[in-house]
């Protein structure tokens, strides 16, 4: 059990790049730590770097109390597992699972305990003298899950795990390793560009972008309170609409203190479609151009008279004008019909120019 | 139509047939050859079928050897052909696969001109540089000695870029997970590297070996006592004889002795060869 704690963690490639610009977190002991960012955010180079598979060229990383820069992936007494899982795979199940344990010199007996427990908890006991390529995704994911839980180690990293599985079993995964975790107790770290893993496993959020950590908290504060336009429109799905406050006619409706706002943002679940305007909140006329029925919910895509108000947070978004809207049921309206959609004060999110501060008000 | 079909598979085999019996009849030859009487032959009076002297001409070749050319029994020269055969194909495989661990695994200074001298040697078979080799195995005082018989062919380009490039195939993550699993550099190689390399190494066992035996030129050269002949050159020196009637029923059942060796490795080895050639699993 330890918490690990990153100070000031850079990564730079002997070519100049930066990969990582200085991040701190700090995961207590037990929890449950997303990385989550777009790909290309360095969340990857993080993970293998708290494992010790790529140097540290700057800053400190601590699992539980001890500065681990220089000491070796085996001696940090960490466990990880892979995005293709890495199974050896001329080894059975059992051999795959008691390697790291025989190559530290355990007794054969306590190994064999050892696996038969991680055996019996993913369910692998059937098939443990079977060899990797005897088994499904699923299966072979949970073998690389079991090598990570006989170790008993400190820390558990996951590299995207579960994204070469399919959406049904992906999703059973996820259950499953929240579970697991929270059972041992282990402290984790998971790394993922899936908002939606990263919000239902997380105890902590780290949103990072560029190399650089854009927010981090529990997941549901930083649902509720993005402090960056880019988590604004990474976390959530769809994203949150962002719109320039320029033109007047939102600035006045926003009067006060909000003002020095330049960009608002709204989440497609706070709209509602009315033609009475909430005082201090927004309203918005709408041209229905798209409909999305998924059963629970629908989605409407709506363009606003005014083009390229809508401030483009991250490339490939929705084009400038477009709003989504998410309302509950199947009840809809027309594709081409003129509507009015509003959102109160309390679901708007402020935010600075460039994108960089929240203003609260 | 379905008897079109007919008549064109038998038309099919029959042409296969023919390509076979063109294949096999030298060999089939040669196996006749060796059962047959020596004066007989030598008359011109070879029958096509099965001679009566089967066990007496392969007992003497095996144990005693022709009566002139080579003084040696044929046994002694398979002896000799196979330790050199094995030591070629065995140390080529094990050099070839530390070296290409080592380009492929290992950072270490000059590491690509290493490489690139380990490629250009590919540019030089013992063919070329056969008079500097065989200074230096005389140097060395291993002429006619199994160390200088399969020594100087045991360095290997070709096996080294082989498996340079199946280790470049093996994925990155299972060294690392061999890293937090706490295997040092020789588990890796031993743990991992080489079960996966098993049906690599089979496949070019096959191959380095037929080349091991095969060899003509360097053994040759380089041995001159009767007892240290391989059985390459022991067939060359039986043919050729100056005074006296060449016993061809002995060069016939050494050929097919000859033979035999490499057939039982291709035959044994077919599976894991096969294998080896075709497996992407990794």
């Amino acid at each position: 059990m330890a918490n690990v704690t990153l100070r000031n963690v850079r990564k730079t490639y002997t070519g100049g790049f930066e990969a990582i610009k200085g991040v701190n977190v700090d995961v207590a002991d037990g929890q449950f730590c997303v990385l989550v960012g777009p790909s290309g955010c360095g969340k990857s180079t993080l993970l293998r770097m708290v494992a010790g598979l790529e140097t540290v060229t700057g800053g400190e990383i601590d699992i539980g109390g001890r500065v681990v820069n220089q000491i070796e992936p085996a001696d940090r007494d960490i466990a990880m597992v892979f995005q293709n899982y890495a199974l050896y795979p001329h080894m059975s199940v059992y051999n795959n699972m008691a390697y790291g344990l025989r190559n530290r010199g355990m007794a054969e007996a306590e190994i064999k305990t050892r696996v038969a427990e991680a055996a019996r908890v993913l369910e692998l006991s059937a098939m443990l003298e079977r060899k990797p390529r005897q088994l499904s995704g699923g299966q072979r994911q949970r073998v690389a899950m079991g090598r990570a839980i006989v170790r008993q180690p400190k820390v558990f990293l996951f590299d995207e795990p579960l994204s070469n599985l399919d959406a049904k079993l992906r999703i059973a995964m996820r259950v499953e390793i929240r579970k697991l975790q929270r059972r041992l107790n282990t402290t984790s770290i998971y790394v993922t560009h899936d908002q939606l893993e990263a919000m239902t496993l997380a105890d902590v959020l780290v949103v990072m972008n560029g190399g650089q950590v854009e927010q981090v908290g529990n997941p549901l504060a930083i649902y509720e309170k993005p402090a960056t336009t880019f988590v604004a429109s990474f976390i959530g799905a769809p994203p949150m609409n962002l719109m320039s406050t320029r033109p007047d006619e939102i600035k006045s409706q926003l009067g006060g203190s909000a003002t020095e706002a330049d960009i608002v943002g709204i989440r497609p679940e706070d709209f509602v479609i009315t033609d009475q305007a909430p005082a201090g909140g927004v309203a918005l006329p709408l041209t229905v151009e798209a409909i999305e029925r998924v059963g629970a919910e629908t989605f409407v895509y709506g363009s606003r008279e005014q083009e390229d108000q809508r401030v483009a947070a991250t490339p490939g978004e929705l084009p400038p004008g477009e709003i989504i809207v998410r309302i509950p049921g199947t009840d809809a309206p027309a594709i081409g019909q003129k509507i009015r959609v509003a959102a109160v004060r309390p679901k708007l999110h402020l935010f600075s120019a460039d994108g960089r501060t929240r203003i609260e008000a | 139509m379905v008897e079109d079909e007919g008549i064109r598979r038998y038309v099919a085999h029959f042409i296969l047939w023919i390509g076979i019996a063109i294949v096999a009849f030298p060999v089939y030859i040669a196996i006749i050859a060796s059962t047959q009487d020596n004066a007989l032959i030598a008359n011109g009076q070879m029958s096509l079928l099965p001679g009566g002297h089967f066990f007496e001409v392969y007992y003497q070749t095996i144990f005693v050897g022709t009566s002139g050319s080579t003084r040696e029994p044929v046994g002694n020269m398979m002896l000799n052909s196979l330790v050199m055969a094995l030591a070629i194909a065995i140390g080529k495989i094990a050099i070839s696969i530390i070296s290409a661990y080592a380009i492929v695994y290992f950072r270490f200074p000059f590491r690509m001109s290493i490489f690139w001298i380990i490629f250009i040697t590919l540019m030089l078979p013992v063919e070329v540089r056969i008079y500097p080799t065989y200074k230096i195995v005389a140097d060395l005082h291993m002429l006619d000695s199994y160390a200088g018989l399969s020594l100087p062919l045991i360095a290997s380009a070709t096996a080294t870029l082989l498996f340079r490039q199946f280790f470049m195939t093996v994925p990155d993550e299972l060294l690392e997970a061999s890293r937090i699993d706490g295997a040092g550099p020789l588990r890796f190689f031993w743990d991992t590297l080489l079960p996966l390399s098993r049906t690599n190494m089979a496949a070019l066992f096959v191959i380095l070996f037929i080349l091991g035996w095969n060899q003509y030129l360097w053994p040759l050269l380089i041995t001159t006592r009767d007892d240290m002949q391989t059985i390459q050159v022991g067939i060359r020196k039986m043919i050729t004889t100056t005074d006296a009637l060449t016993e061809w029923p002995i060069v016939m059942a050494t050929a097919v002795l000859a033979m035999l060796p490499p057939v039982f490795v291709v035959v044994v080895m077919q599976k894991l060869f096969v294998r080896g050639l075709v497996e992407t699993e990794k």
